[in-house]
């Protein structure tokens, strides 16, 4: 039988990908987390899914550019990581934050547009997060599915906005990460020539 | 090839196939754990960089035994003090919330003076130790609602602005008072980061200052105000917001015009001069409608006036509080 390329890839993000909600957890359980733990649990949620969104936007730019492939083995897991932190970070707000309060949590996203754009980014990551299987590329054609997963730029913009309007006064880190996002982003409308996979 | 009576006999080698995969089992471990190591600590780097939690804030308490009813009552408990004094916004020592205890130690707070100053009938500088001389430091306990929608109760000590500013005999022009924080980047660090425009400045009206509620800390629970508390002297509005309340002050003048005021600058359309904790007017980007009592789960309703209003909603009498927030 043949080795699979890199067997270790996969297994490695993952656990290394887990390693924050880990970090975060024992902290909360030794009141490691300052005063206002939730506030700060919220926080390390949401960056951590957007710094892994980053990660799964750079894969096929890391192609174009330099011909690795091996991004693109890890892309979904990247994906999924992403989408689960973000779920999390929405949770969070939802079960600890607002306490299930609905009212005050509609107000929130329907008037509040740094939540708004936080609440749509998640929303447009569920379908791709059920689409990711590789029954779910044949069933739905690939070009569809391809199609279907641009919506992860959107996803990816948003999400950097959703940062910075959350920020007080110093924008130095959301405007870090909005720049590497439109630099993967632009990467994708240069005509690259094709590169040879290594 | 030859073999020494020594050698395994060759039933015992182990086939290559064998020894190829436990190397490749080996290897993939490794190979594993090291990708984990990588990226999980590259994770945990940039997590751990994030940016403060909901930066700005200087603290703010409420509530005081003297005034009447405003005391916290007995279902508002203290809030703890090791979270008051390592929960702290100063942006001067730092923007993340724990940044002021860890990096207080740069702040003096002795020798202190504070420059009196403008509409007064005597310009002076006066001496800290023999400021707290002159007043009779009082304990109030008071809320202390930040604009970033978390609160606390605190235990102050302190003496009422309104009895230092009589004492000064201000002119007839003094319609407001303009309070500003040390300007020593030695000291104060965060002051060679341009975040805002330094030093802190502060403000009230005449009649907010004079107000019996209206504090200068000198301390709280009962010790001294360390460094990321606002040492030694710093302002306590229980009805506003954390961040009208200047920290480690060392200027104080009385003036004709509304004090142009630090936040009020950095950004008109979010923090106004009046800042008076108002629930039905939100921050335009988040909502002040509930907040987060310091060490508790769930939220609180946020009171008007933060539970003052009793006591000061007549000073803003026929005001448009949306248009003066």
């Amino acid at each position: 039988m043949r080795r699979p390329h890199y067997p270790w890839l996969r297994p490695g993000i993952w656990i290394g990908g887990l390693a924050p909600l880990v970090a975060i957890t024992l902290r909360s359980l030794s009141g490691g987390l300052s005063a206002n733990p939730i506030a700060e649990i919220m926080n390390e949620l949401g960056l951590t899914a957007l710094i892994l969104l980053v990660c799964a936007l750079a894969c096929s730019p890391a192609w174009y550019l330099w011909g690795w492939t091996w991004p693109a083995r890890i892309r979904r897991d990247l994906g999924l990581l992403a989408f689960a932190y973000a779920m999390l970070h929405f949770l969070v707000y939802l079960l600890l934050d607002q306490v299930l309060d609905m009212a005050a949590v509609l107000e929130d996203v329907a008037k509040r547009p740094f939540i708004t754009f936080g609440f749509l980014a998640l929303l447009l990551l569920v379908p791709l997060a059920i689409t990711s299987t590789n029954k779910m590329v044949r069933r739905l054609g690939f070009k569809n599915w391809q199609r279907l997963h641009r919506l992860v730029y959107l996803a990816g913009l948003l999400a950097v906005v959703h940062f910075l309007w959350r920020v007080k006064i110093d924008w130095t880190q959301p405007l870090t990460y909005g720049l590497i996002v439109a630099a993967l982003l632009g990467a994708r409308l240069v005509p690259w020539e094709p590169r040879r996979a290594r | 090839m030859r073999r020494s009576p020594s050698d395994p006999p060759s039933s015992e080698i182990t086939p290559e196939s064998v020894y190829r995969s436990r190397r490749d089992f080996l290897g993939d471990g490794m190979r594993t754990a090291g990708t984990a190591l990588a990226f999980g600590g590259g994770l945990l780097f940039l997590v751990g960089r994030g940016p403060p939690t909901d930066p700005l804030a200087p603290t703010h308490p409420t509530d005081s035994p003297p005034v009447g009813p405003t005391r916290a009552p007995d279902e508002e408990p203290l809030t703890s003090y090791d979270a008051v004094t390592t929960y702290n916004n100063y942006y001067e020592l730092g923007l993340d919330k724990g940044d002021p205890a860890r990096r207080a130690g740069t702040l003096k707070p002795r020798p202190w003076s504070i420059k009196v100053e403008g509409e007064v009938k005597q310009p002076q500088t006066i001496d800290f130790e023999q400021l707290i001389k002159w007043f009779p430091i009082e304990e109030r306990v008071y809320r202390m609602r930040c604009v970033e929608a978390w609160s606390m109760v605190i235990p102050w000590q302190g003496f009422q602005l309104g009895k230092l500013i009589e004492w000064l005999e201000p002119t007839a022009k003094a319609k407001y008072v303009e309070m500003v924080t040390l300007l020593d980047p030695v000291q104060l660090p965060g002051q060679r980061s341009p975040v805002l425009d330094w030093p802190y400045v502060e403000g009230l009206r005449m009649d907010e200052a004079m107000h019996p509620l209206t504090l200068m800390a000198t301390g709280l629970y009962g010790k001294e105000l360390s460094g990321q508390n606002g040492a030694p002297l710093r302002l306590v509005v229980p009805w506003k917001y954390g961040f009208k309340n200047v920290k480690s002050i060392v200027s104080i003048r009385l003036t004709e015009g509304q004090p142009k005021t630090t936040w009020a600058l950095a950004a008109p359309n979010e923090y106004g001069f009046y800042a008076n904790v108002n629930p039905a007017v939100n921050h335009p980007r988040w909502s002040q409608a509930t907040e987060r009592r310091i060490g508790e789960l769930g939220r609180r309703p946020t009171l008007p006036f933060n539970g003052y209003e009793a006591e000061v909603a007549g000073l803003y009498a026929g005001m448009d509080l949306r248009k003066n927030f």
